[in-house]
């Protein structure tokens, strides 16, 4: 019994609190069903994420200016110090970059030579990491480019150590990149050293990458390195994704259990590469065949029956004209 | 007279204070969390509070709508924190006439049922969509909330008590 200083409303009170939980709940759990199967709510979810967004830029402001105050305060010794670093490792990375072009000059005469389609090149464009997704169950950041930037979804996410994940979904001013160490993100990889073509899924929870179904004998050990293999059209080929970490063989299963872990800093960081891979991939082959060639086998055959028309049409005519 | 002790006589509440607190919590969600399993869910508490004070002014409209606002902006399964803080909303009216007439503790321990409850709704619909059981540190934020209810209720009640010497008048 509280003090109410408005007399109580007797008589208006609407519907009972049970049929509004009832009404309420039916609502939301349409809306799971229509967003987890056919992904109709994209608009809503679009709208909503533009309210929430002025909120979320609000929370991580405070970071942010810590962030610009820390660096205003930095000692110019420190700075120097940084400074030389750099100059050291961009002399080193130089070095590398010349050898990279002249490697890729030969590569290309040799694949025009070839015949193979000219591979595109990458263009990569820079994010910040917003915050990450509050989410348990799930692996995803959230960066602060979006449609209005001309990220589109699917593209690869990298930062300067290799790959991060995959942008899964476009809002205006920002996107949500799904984390390789993800349950449901999945990324062909390849051995270094051999050239051993697999997928690495993500652990989930224990943010490391697995190698599932490789079989018990396949040719990997611990610390070889994993690079994109580039077979799927998405990810450009040659980005390091991780490094083996464990592998367990198991007598009592024909498959090893494969245990990575994310070159990159997956959960760390706060800068970002959006890639846009435009390489000209050919057309996937047609997932229903068997059906198409049965048709295919019909229509020949009509064919054929046409053409066995056609001849004794041509035959008869003959006979008329004889 | 209340069940608020020692009784004072709070002012009536405006509907300001509860949509600047929902704000507040919002972005307190928002903020930068290391491990998310191991944070309180803020909205869920500030919604818990409002509905036991005020069962006339927020209801299940508003936890839908934010929980609507909350899944759009974690990116999460859209309706996921709707059908949560519905559930949770419900249980707290339906709580709402006895819970205030416990002390503090006890306020909290009813307050830490509804929390497990509302993050039990949040585990089955994901479990339900394929995600993996995330372990059970999904149960440290629900708990923590609960212990944050006393500070909590202190800090939204500002706004609604009268200065001493109007209480003596």
């Amino acid at each position: 019994m509280r003090m109410e200083h408005t007399p109580p409303p007797f008589f208006k009170r609407g519907p009972a609190p049970l049929v509004r939980l009832f009404f309420f709940a039916s609502l939301s759990v349409a809306l799971l069903v229509i967003d987890a199967r056919f992904r109709y709510a994209e608009g809503l979810r679009s709208s909503l994420a533009l309210i929430a967004y002025p909120l979320q830029k609000l929370a991580t402001a405070p970071f942010q200016i810590g962030d610009s105050l820390g660096d205003y305060f930095t000692s110019t010794a420190a700075l120097r110090e940084e400074n030389e670093r750099l100059k050291a490792k961009a002399l080193s990375y130089s070095q590398d970059a010349q050898r990279y072009h002249a490697a890729e000059v030969e590569a290309a005469q040799l694949r025009r030579l070839v015949g193979a389609a000219e591979r595109v090149e990458v263009r990569a464009a820079p994010a910040e990491v917003l915050y990450a997704g509050r989410d348990p169950y799930s692996h995803k950041i959230f960066i602060d480019r979006g449609a209005q930037h001309g990220i589109r979804a699917g593209s690869p996410v990298a930062d300067e150590n290799g790959v991060v994940g995959q942008v899964t979904r476009v809002h205006p001013l920002l996107s949500e990149v799904t984390l390789l160490t993800d349950q449901d993100q999945a990324i062909p990889v390849q051995v270094v050293r051999n050239g051993l073509r697999a997928v690495a899924f993500g652990g989930g929870p224990s943010g490391m990458l697995e190698l599932r179904f490789m079989a018990a004998n396949a040719e990997i050990q611990n610390g070889d390195r994993l690079v994109t293999s580039g077979i799927d059209g998405t990810y450009p080929p040659g980005l390091p994704v991780a490094l083996v970490e464990r592998i367990e063989r198991d007598a009592e299963h024909s498959f090893a259990r494969v245990v990575c872990k994310p070159a990159a800093g997956v959960d760390r960081g706060r800068f970002v590469l959006v890639l846009t891979n435009e390489s000209k991939t050919p057309p996937r082959p047609d997932e229903t065949q068997a059906g198409k060639d049965r048709r295919g086998d019909k229509t020949r055959r009509s064919r054929s029956k046409e053409q066995a028309k056609d001849a004794a049409a041509r035959e008869g005519k003959d006979d008329g004209s004889r | 007279m209340g069940p608020d002790s020692p009784q004072h006589i709070l002012r009536p509440v405006r509907v300001g204070t509860i949509f600047l607190s929902f704000v507040g919590a919002l972005v307190l969600n928002f903020l930068p969390w290391q491990d998310l399993r191991l944070v309180p869910d803020f909205v869920a508490l500030t919604l818990c509070f409002w509905c036991i004070r005020q069962p006339r002014l927020v209801g299940l409209g508003v936890a839908w709508t934010l929980g609507l606002l909350t899944d759009a902006g974690n990116g999460v399964l859209l309706g996921q924190h709707a059908l949560a803080y519905s559930v949770l909303a419900f249980l707290a009216l339906w709580l709402s006439r006895r819970v205030l007439w416990f002390g503090n503790a006890q306020q909290a321990l009813h307050v830490a049922a509804l929390l497990l409850v509302a993050q039990g709704v949040e585990l089955l619909v994901r479990i339900g969509a394929g995600a993996a059981f995330p372990g059970w540190a999904v149960l440290v934020g629900p708990l923590l909330g609960a212990a944050l209810w006393a500070p909590l209720s202190w800090v939204l009640l500002i706004p609604q008590r009268r200065l001493e010497r109007e209480q003596m008048l």
